[in-house]
């Protein structure tokens, strides 16, 4: 089980990390949504696996359980990720419409047209 | 336990909501109500001043669960110090956006305003590894929103990248959690900086690695090299008030670097042995190099004053890197006077900008009351870049004396000097394009400048009152000191905090 969360953990980020370096505005927008999954995966594994173990201890008796820490934290953590998803989808369809081109990165162009738009006092 | 110490994040918490809710559609009920939290909000950080005046740590334990169970805010001196100044800060900026009508320019800028604000105070008072990042995306999400406040092409273009570097952030300092909690069993900083010391060096691989990635995550955050290159995109295009108030935001990520590497992961820590002085340092001086080749190269003014920004950060950091409680405390004076400094030249910048109708560093015919703002620009340029009489002198004068001592003393004083000369030598060259060449091509506009009404009082209030504390921070450099000399040797005894967050239970757990 181990390998199956190692290695679930780091397709997820390998393939996050590869869909942001794209720089287009949706593919950046599903790779932070994979690499928000594997940090889940990642936060949920940092309690120790553990199968068909109760959630708290069991009468203070000698027995393995499952740790409830992380699994608050993966809640958390599930909370604000999908909420900055959906500010970084708002953003991104502004910028989009506003500027009819979906590259993240700015060019020499953006940088000009920076200089001229201040003067509307913008 | 003392209530007091939950107000300042729940005050502005509880009025974001009211302004965004009860007075959207009345910018003037929402500009009282906003200024009214302000200023209760500093008025709360002076008495929390007081309360820390005894020496103690004071925490407070939220539904009284008891640590290391439950979350914690930590009073101490530093905590005090940085809600103190994101209150004082905060005044300014909200009175310059308001005199200058920058919060009418798009919607709900005073709720996000207090949102940001209960951020940064939350962030400064946690005494928790997992809250602090929750804070931490409470400060971010209220920043998207001023950050593309007033809207434009380019601003939502900038804002965009902001937001997608913050969000890769996030998912760093997670992963870095996740690590701490893996190898520790717990996120209250007072119990990790018991098991950090209790964790034999050889099975401390695993905290090293959250070690170094929280660094990364903190060095986004003060815009450290080599990731400090979303920073000056990000204050050269956001609102002009949003971005002397972002002043404060890389200063939490210094505050944090400060807090987690002398609390948990100190000097005397074996597993992380001097692993982060020896990174932060070079990493220090690049970014002092960065910021003054950026002030001289820069093509428009707001740039120009992100790249300073860029460059206090080196120095600030650099003096943090020393890693002893003397460095710490003239990081500390020096942390107080470039936030200041920073907020002074965007709110100025603000206004020429305005009258100018474009930023970029070419002559253009003089504004009007071209000589008025060419002062305010000379006093600006003097604190910002480190020159007598203002504190940002004193404050490298101490930076220099704080790692004197240290084997690297010889790159550090370089890299400040040297740091320095650049970003004057860039400031002289855009204050003379600016204000000076532009005398020559005069008469063409003087008839049209007869309609531009003279500044009023009010949009000159927050550029004085920044200058002011500097004034301040350099006449009374003594006490200050005094009190920053105190701040950072409570920050150093790791015991008192930790008796004081575990207290019995720390006992127990020992």
């Amino acid at each position: 089980m181990e390998m199956i969360v190692a290695s679930a953990i780091g397709v997820l980020t390998a393939g996050g990390i590869y869909l942001i370096l794209r720089l287009r505005a949706f593919p950046v927008i599903l790779g932070m949504a994979l690499l928000s999954y594997a940090v889940n995966v990642f936060l949920f594994a940092t309690g120790r696996l553990a199968v068909n173990a109760p959630p708290i201890l069991n009468n203070y008796a000698d027995v393995s359980y499952s740790d409830p820490l992380p699994q608050a934290l993966v809640l958390t953590a599930i909370v604000i990720s999908f909420g900055m998803t959906a500010v970084l989808v708002m953003i991104a369809l502004g910028a989009y419409l506003e500027a009819d081109s979906d590259e993240i990165n700015m060019t020499d162009a953006d940088e000009d047209a920076a200089e001229n738009e201040e003067g509307q006092g913008v | 336990m003392n209530h007091w110490i939950i107000a300042p994040v729940v005050l502005p918490a509880l009025l974001a909501p009211v302004i965004a809710y009860v007075m959207r559609h009345d910018i003037k009920l929402a500009r009282y109500a906003s200024v009214a939290g302000t200023v209760m909000l500093a008025a709360i950080s002076l008495g929390l001043l007081t309360i820390v005046a005894d020496g103690q740590t004071h925490v407070y334990y939220l539904g009284d669960w008891p640590a290391p169970f439950g979350i914690v805010l930590v009073l101490d001196r530093l905590s005090a110090m940085m809600v103190l100044l994101t209150s004082m800060l905060a005044m300014v900026v909200l009175w310059h956006a308001i005199a200058t009508e920058w919060d009418n320019r798009g919607r709900h800028f005073h709720a996000l305003f207090q949102f940001q604000l209960m951020g940064v105070c939350g962030a400064f008072l946690t005494g928790d590894a997992f809250n602090l990042f929750v804070f931490f995306e409470v400060l971010l999400i209220a920043s998207y929103g001023l950050m593309i406040h007033g809207g434009g092409k380019v601003r939502l273009k900038a804002g965009l990248q902001y937001v997608v570097m913050n969000l890769a952030g996030s998912t760093l300092f997670l992963f870095a959690l996740g690590a701490l909690y893996a190898s520790t069993g717990t996120l209250n900083l007072a119990d990790l900086a018991l098991k950090v010391r209790e964790l034999p060096v050889e099975e401390a691989g695993v905290l090293r690695v959250s070690a170094v990635l929280l660094l990364m995550v903190f060095a986004i955050k003060a815009a450290l090299f080599p990731v400090q290159f979303w920073l000056p995109g990000t204050y050269a295009n956001a609102p002009a008030p949003v971005a002397a108030l972002f002043a404060i935001m890389t200063k939490v990520g210094a505050y944090a670097i400060i807090r987690f590497y002398t609390l948990v992961f100190g000097p005397d820590v074996a597993a992380v042995d001097g692993l982060i002085g020896s990174w932060v340092m070079p990493a220090s001086v690049i970014t002092v190099a960065v910021g003054a080749i950026g002030v001289l190269g820069a093509r428009r003014l707001m740039p120009m004053l992100a790249f300073a920004v860029v460059g206090s950060m080196g120095t600030l950091l650099l003096a943090v890197a020393a890693f002893t409680p003397e460095a710490i405390a003239v990081g500390l004076y020096y942390l107080l006077h470039s936030t200041f400094a920073a907020a002074a030249l965007f709110l100025l910048a603000d206004l020429v900008v305005t009258r100018r109708g474009s930023d970029a560093l070419t002559a253009q015919p003089p504004i009007y009351q071209n000589g008025l703002f060419a002062a305010f620009f000379f006093v600006g340029a003097i604190g910002v870049t480190g020159m007598p009489p203002l504190s940002g002198f004193l404050g490298k004068l101490l930076v220099l004396d704080g790692v004197r001592d240290m084997p690297w003393m010889a790159t550090a004083w370089a890299a400040i000097l040297i740091g320095s000369l650049v970003t004057i030598v860039g400031f002289a060259r855009a204050g003379s394009v600016v204000f000076w060449k532009s005398t020559a091509m005069v008469d063409a506009e003087a008839e049209a400048s007869e309609t531009v009404s003279p500044i009023g009082v009010n949009a000159l209030v927050g550029v004085t009152a920044s200058l002011t504390m500097l004034a301040l921070l350099a006449a009374f450099a003594g006490p200050v000191m005094g009190y920053l000399e105190q701040a950072s040797v409570q920050l150093f005894d790791v015991s008192g905090y930790v008796d004081a967050v575990l207290g019995q239970h720390g006992e127990d757990l020992k």
